[in-house]
């Protein structure tokens, strides 16, 4: 197996608020190998999207703590200064936003945001090289009439139309790492298709790794090639795609499976639903953070209660879950027990 | 965008004739005659009855706002056979009063009134938008701490208060600077600074506190937008990032907001004048109201309206040029 392109170690977010500390992530550990696409999914508020701007380092203000390792290509990205940070940015990792439609600078033309990306690492390019460099990029994100498209303003695109423009932003400069954060959340869902099937595309000709963070297990499926679930600020369940959707081996992975509508899928017993509410992040239950909604839950004074879970292999996946192996292996099938 | 600003235009030419019309008919509307203006003391109810059907007083007010529009466009003769004067076009009236065509008074005034808004103006923009722009920067340190001090302060100290303080500690304990006074461009480029220095901070002061507060916010909220986060993850420079995308979106609304607050000046600030004693518009209109010389009355503030209502038609045709979505839209 070849060495992770991307390492994520232990990584604590968590925001100063007036109400307390929210600890929107709270020890996640993974890795990202080169050119695989790894599905992040989770409820609202499992600190999914979190995690990716950390990767960047984005929207991180002075009320922010952020701790743990992210090594990229041998250095620390929490650790590197702004300015090297500002030449990775767009050129090692690029990020696709949830919504496209306030996603671009209203005041300038596509073709000139393109364009910017590329030049800001690249800055000794003419701009005749830019403008062949954009037409490109705009070709291949299938906008149709790219030369005259280009001269445009980002309100004259539709919305699936603005998330290929996006896209092409982030891609122009060939980065290692995409990022997309719920890309196809905003959009219609025929167009989320095609905007999915363009980051497949575009990731198989270029080879980047893809890092999808949504909340759809649709979208998963089609779409990944390993899953890590998310639950308060804890990776629950890390999997490959069919393994997870197969046997989910964390009570709450079978949870999110049961509450997903399917046509012909009648063995988990029909819609269900997970009960409860997610906690709240300044005062997190003790132990496993899922238990006081977990079905399987092991009673009073049960490790449940008192020790959180750590990730460790469960068949062939890996899962955060106090249960026994053997009981985890079956949780997934015939509703469960 | 050609049909745009055509369009937008001629609403503007249709609207000040409506606001030339109820301004004329507001002020005959008043219980002051202004036919018995024109005799002074020596007014007799026969003298006022019979200025009042020369001057056309007599007239429904249709007939005397036609009169009032044409003399505008092609000047007017107004006073007694024999005693009559003539103001050419564009006539706005004629003050008895001072005896002088009004036109004639509002083109004496205006230059002065015009200097106090420039000056006023690039101050208040300046420190407005400087000191806005750092606060956001800047936001929860010192120098946001002190521009919103400075607004506050700002924008609760009145005009004259402001006006005497600065007269008081900078003229006459200071000595730093003589009395204010107007003293033309043309004659004297340096006179003319040192002399309206102390009017244009004093209206600075209080616009400025305004600006600072709306550039602020206006950059915090745009910091927070979609696309701001975009251009750091492109890797943009902080500068860039802040000119480009920051300053670019937050200026568009503080642009359109400058450009008629600026047109309101230029009808002339009533209290800066009056407290420096400089002889500008609203200087003029407010010895109008004193006097009740409706004529000239009538001028400044249609002067006033005309100024607002281009204002608002230049800032339009303005925000379709800075904002590329208007542009399309319209």
């Amino acid at each position: 197996m070849s060495s992770p392109l991307i390492s994520i170690r232990d990584l604590h977010v968590s925001f100063h608020t007036q109400d307390g500390v929210v600890k929107a992530v709270d020890g996640v550990s993974f890795d990202v190998m080169p050119g695989e696409t790894l599905g992040i999914v989770g409820e609202s508020g499992s600190g999914k999207s979190v995690t990716a701007n950390a990767i960047m380092r984005l929207n991180f203000g002075t009320q922010v703590d952020v701790s743990g390792e992210i090594i990229m290509n041998g250095k620390n990205l929490l650790e590197v200064d702004d300015e090297e940070l500002r030449t990775l940015r767009g050129r090692q990792m690029a990020m696709v936003f949830q919504d496209p439609l306030t996603a671009l600078n209203p005041f300038y033309t596509v073709g000139n945001q393109i364009g910017e990306a590329y030049l800001i690492h690249h800055p000794k390019a003419t701009k005749s090289e830019v403008r062949e460099i954009v037409l490109n990029a705009m070709v291949k994100v299938g906008i149709p009439e790219p030369k005259k498209r280009m001269d445009s303003f980002p309100h004259e695109f539709s919305g699936g139309m603005r998330q290929r423009i996006v896209i092409a932003i982030a891609l122009v400069n060939n980065p290692q790492l995409l990022i997309a954060d719920e890309p196809t959340t905003a959009l219609d869902v025929t167009v989320q298709a095609q905007i999915l099937e363009l980051i497949g595309t575009l990731q198989e000709e270029y080879g980047s790794a893809v890092m999808l963070i949504t909340h759809d297990l649709g979208v998963i499926a089609e779409t990944a090639d390993r899953v890590m679930v998310m639950y308060a600020g804890h990776a629950v369940e890390v999997a490959d795609v069919n393994e997870l959707f197969d046997t989910p081996t964390h009570p709450y992975t079978v949870g999110l499976l049961g509450s997903v509508h399917s046509l012909d899928d009648s063995s988990r017993g029909g819609l269900q639903t997970i009960s409860g509410a997610p906690p709240s992040l300044i005062n997190l239950p003790t132990g496993c953070a899922f238990h006081p909604r977990c079905r399987f839950e092991l009673g009073e004074n049960s490790l449940c209660r008192t020790e959180a879970p750590q990730l460790h292999a469960v068949g062939k996946s890996r899962s955060a879950c106090h249960l026994p192996e053997s009981q985890l292996l079956q949780i997934g099938t015939k509703g469960g027990v | 965008m050609i049909y745009f600003v055509i369009r937008r235009l001629l609403f503007a030419v249709v609207l000040l004739f409506v606001v030339s019309f109820f301004t004329y008919v507001l002020f005959t509307a008043l219980p002051t005659n202004p036919a018995a203006l024109t005799c002074g003391k020596n007014c007799t109810p026969e003298v006022i009855a019979r200025n009042e059907v020369r001057l056309g007083y007599d007239q429904p007010i249709h007939v005397q706002y036609g009169r009032f529009l044409k003399g505008i466009f092609a000047g007017r003769t107004y006073g007694p056979e024999g005693a009559s004067v003539h103001c050419p076009a564009p006539a706005l009236g004629y003050s008895f009063e001072y005896h002088q065509c009004v036109t004639e008074l509002i083109t004496r005034t205006f230059p002065v009134t015009l200097s106090v808004a420039i000056g006023a103006f690039v101050l208040w923009m300046g420190i407005g938008v400087g000191l806005g722009t750092l606060a956001a920067l800047r936001r929860g340190r010192w120098q946001d701490r002190f521009a919103t001090t400075f607004s506050v302060v700002g924008i609760s100290l009145p005009t004259f208060f402001f006006a005497l303080l600065a007269i008081l500690v900078i003229v006459i304990w200071g000595g730093l600077l003589d009395f204010p006074q107007y003293t033309g461009f043309t004659e004297n480029p340096i006179k003319w600074f040192s002399g309206l220095l102390l009017p244009w901070a004093t209206l600075a002061i209080l616009s400025a506190s305004t600006y600072v507060r709306l550039t602020r916010n206006g950059i915090l909220e745009v910091m927070n937008e979609e696309f701001v986060r975009l251009g750091l993850a492109k890797g943009v420079k902080r500068r860039t990032l802040i000119v480009k995308y920051v300053m670019r979106a937050a200026m568009v609304p503080i642009v359109t907001i400058a450009g008629l607050d600026f047109a309101a000046l230029l009808g002339g600030a009533v209290i800066t004048e009056s407290v420096f004693n400089l002889p500008g518009m609203g200087k003029l209109s407010i010895r109008a109201v004193t006097d009740s010389d409706l004529p000239v009355l009538v001028a400044t503030t249609l002067v006033a309206a005309v100024l607002i209502v281009v204002a608002n038609a230049v800032v339009d045709i303005l925000y379709g040029f800075l904002d590329p979505r208007v542009r399309e839209k319209v």
